[in-house]
């Protein structure tokens, strides 16, 4: 008799259907399909970027859109010496928070850099752009050092 | 508020891999345990069943629902679950004394995290549309707070380390801890970076596992007549998901969570903080004006041991054995969801005379 054969099957994890992302979230999505960052004015005139449907601190609704820069300041980063299999790039690389020229709020992305002795708190960096743009955070394919 | 009795509580032995052992397995045992401890049979003895875990950590929908193959769901008992620690699933069950709805609660958290990648598997309950698509890892994220925190000089290197020589020392004396060990700062700070500025031993280990308790008014436990503490407030706050937007390197919505308990009309004799990284202790103990008059962590910590969805709970469970045991009068607990620190809850517990 045949020994039983065991049952395998690969499972990935991760959000299988679509969503309609609304006039804010929607705008800045399809502001970077144009390859343009956009932000919006909190409540005490802080840009945030990307852009927030409500105010954290006062609830109210936000709807003052703010073109800001793609380049910027790192604000703090990490060091991902070995890269996960998700990761955005399968060399080293560093995530920062940076806060693009025009907002006062930093946002979280990945910089690509040859090695950690490169990147600094305070390194200004510029987006690169994907090849194609699909109106994604990952349009903004990585940041460069400047 | 109604003070709440504790007067049961269990947790498995922190493993990295429990194997072929599946989430059922993982919590009959603590249940058994803890209706042991209260002399209660089964979850017909309690008025309310309450749980905490995630379903990311299984990957399937509404897979928490197979945790209630533990109890027994028939005849019929008031359930009820939350996508959270364990210590929202006591909170809930907190609310459903205090509006006269039961007398008592059983709570149970747990999780299996070892089939996955589980700073990746997080990632995808941060920000859908911001951080999510970037695979964005929780360590990766702790990370940058970390560095926020050694470059505005508010701590050290050392002083992270000082943490998990602690961690690791404290674990000697608990038996459920996964990583324990006497190992000095020096020793520790010559370890490789692991996402610089955090060292592997900065972060919480991966530990499947699960923890149960019983809770109910001081009267019922004065009926079953076993030995209780008592919860004389509890309160969560949380900060926004934008983590720019956040001051990283303080936790305001811990130092709101412990006003609205009550933690500071009294001595501190021993607080349980849910930190998942070194540095985030250091955070927490600062956010909560904690001296040297109160023993941080004797359990290790979820450095020495992290049961995603049940280590909340288990930090309260943690400070009432101590109270129990006359090692404590009067402790806080704290319990943490989210990325940095973004969602903080702090039980004062005390002793019952």
């Amino acid at each position: 008799m045949l020994e039983s054969e065991v049952l395998s099957q690969a499972f990935e994890l991760g959000f299988t259907y679509t969503r309609s992302t609304g006039p804010i979230v929607g705008r800045f999505l399809t502001d970077l399909k144009n390859r343009k960052i956009t932000g919006i004015k909190a409540s005490d005139g802080r840009v945030i970027v990307p852009p927030m449907e409500f105010d954290p601190d006062t609830a109210e609704a936000l709807s003052e859109f703010v073109g800001v820069g793609s380049e910027g300041e790192i604000v703090s980063w990490c060091w991902v010496a070995r890269p996960r299999d998700a990761h955005p790039l399968d060399k080293p690389f560093a995530w920062a928070m940076i806060k693009l020229d025009g907002a006062d709020v930093a946002m979280v992305h990945c910089v690509k850099a040859e090695s950690q002795n490169d990147v600094a708190t305070g390194a200004r960096v510029r987006a690169v752009w994907a090849d194609e743009t699909f109106g994604m955070m990952t349009d903004i394919r990585w940041f460069e050092l400047l | 508020m109604q003070k709440i009795a504790i007067v049961a509580y269990s947790q498995s032995q922190c493993v990295p891999q429990a194997g072929a052992s599946n989430e059922v397995e993982l919590i009959m045992p603590r249940l058994q345990e803890v209706y042991e401890q209260a002399g209660i049979r089964n979850a017909q003895d309690v008025d309310f069943v309450c749980s905490g875990s995630c379903d990311y950590l299984q990957g399937a929908a509404f897979a928490f629902v197979s945790g209630v193959d533990a109890l027994g769901a028939v005849p019929p008992i008031k359930e009820s679950h939350v996508e959270m620690d364990a210590a929202w699933a006591l909170y809930e069950s907190i609310l459903k004394i205090r509006m006269g709805q039961a007398e008592s609660a059983l709570i149970y958290g747990f999780g299996k995290s070892s089939p996955g990648e589980l700073p990746i598997v997080l990632s995808q309950q941060l920000d859908p549309y911001y951080l999510a698509p970037l695979w964005v890892d929780t360590v990766s994220l702790a990370a940058m707070q970390a560095r926020l925190m050694l470059e505005s000089g508010v701590i050290s290197e050392s002083d992270m380390a000082a943490v998990v020589a602690r961690s690791r020392s404290n674990a000697l004396n608990n038996p459920k801890a996964q990583l324990a060990a006497q190992v000095s700062v020096e020793e520790l700070l010559r370890e490789e970076e692991f996402v610089a500025p955090l060292r592997k031993h900065d972060c919480c280990p991966v530990s499947d596992g699960a923890s149960a308790m019983i809770i109910c008014t001081a009267e019922k436990a004065m009926e079953w007549g076993k030995p209780y503490a008592l919860i004389s407030g509890i309160d969560h706050r949380i900060e926004t998901h934008n983590l720019g937007m956040r001051d990283l390197t303080d936790s305001p919505s811990t130092r709101t969570a412990a006003l609205g308990a009550g933690a500071d009309s009294g001595p501190i004799d021993v607080a349980e903080l849910y930190a998942p990284f070194s540095h985030q202790e250091i955070i927490l103990s600062r956010a909560l004006g904690l001296g040297d008059e109160t023993q941080i962590n004797p359990s290790g910590g979820v450095l020495a041991g992290n049961l995603m969805m049940a280590s909340g709970l288990s930090r309260i469970g943690e400070v009432f054995n101590r109270i129990i045991s006359g090692d404590a009068t009067r402790g806080i607990a704290h319990a943490t969801s989210g990325p940095c620190l973004q969602h903080n809850l702090v039980a004062v517990i005390e002793g019952a005379a």
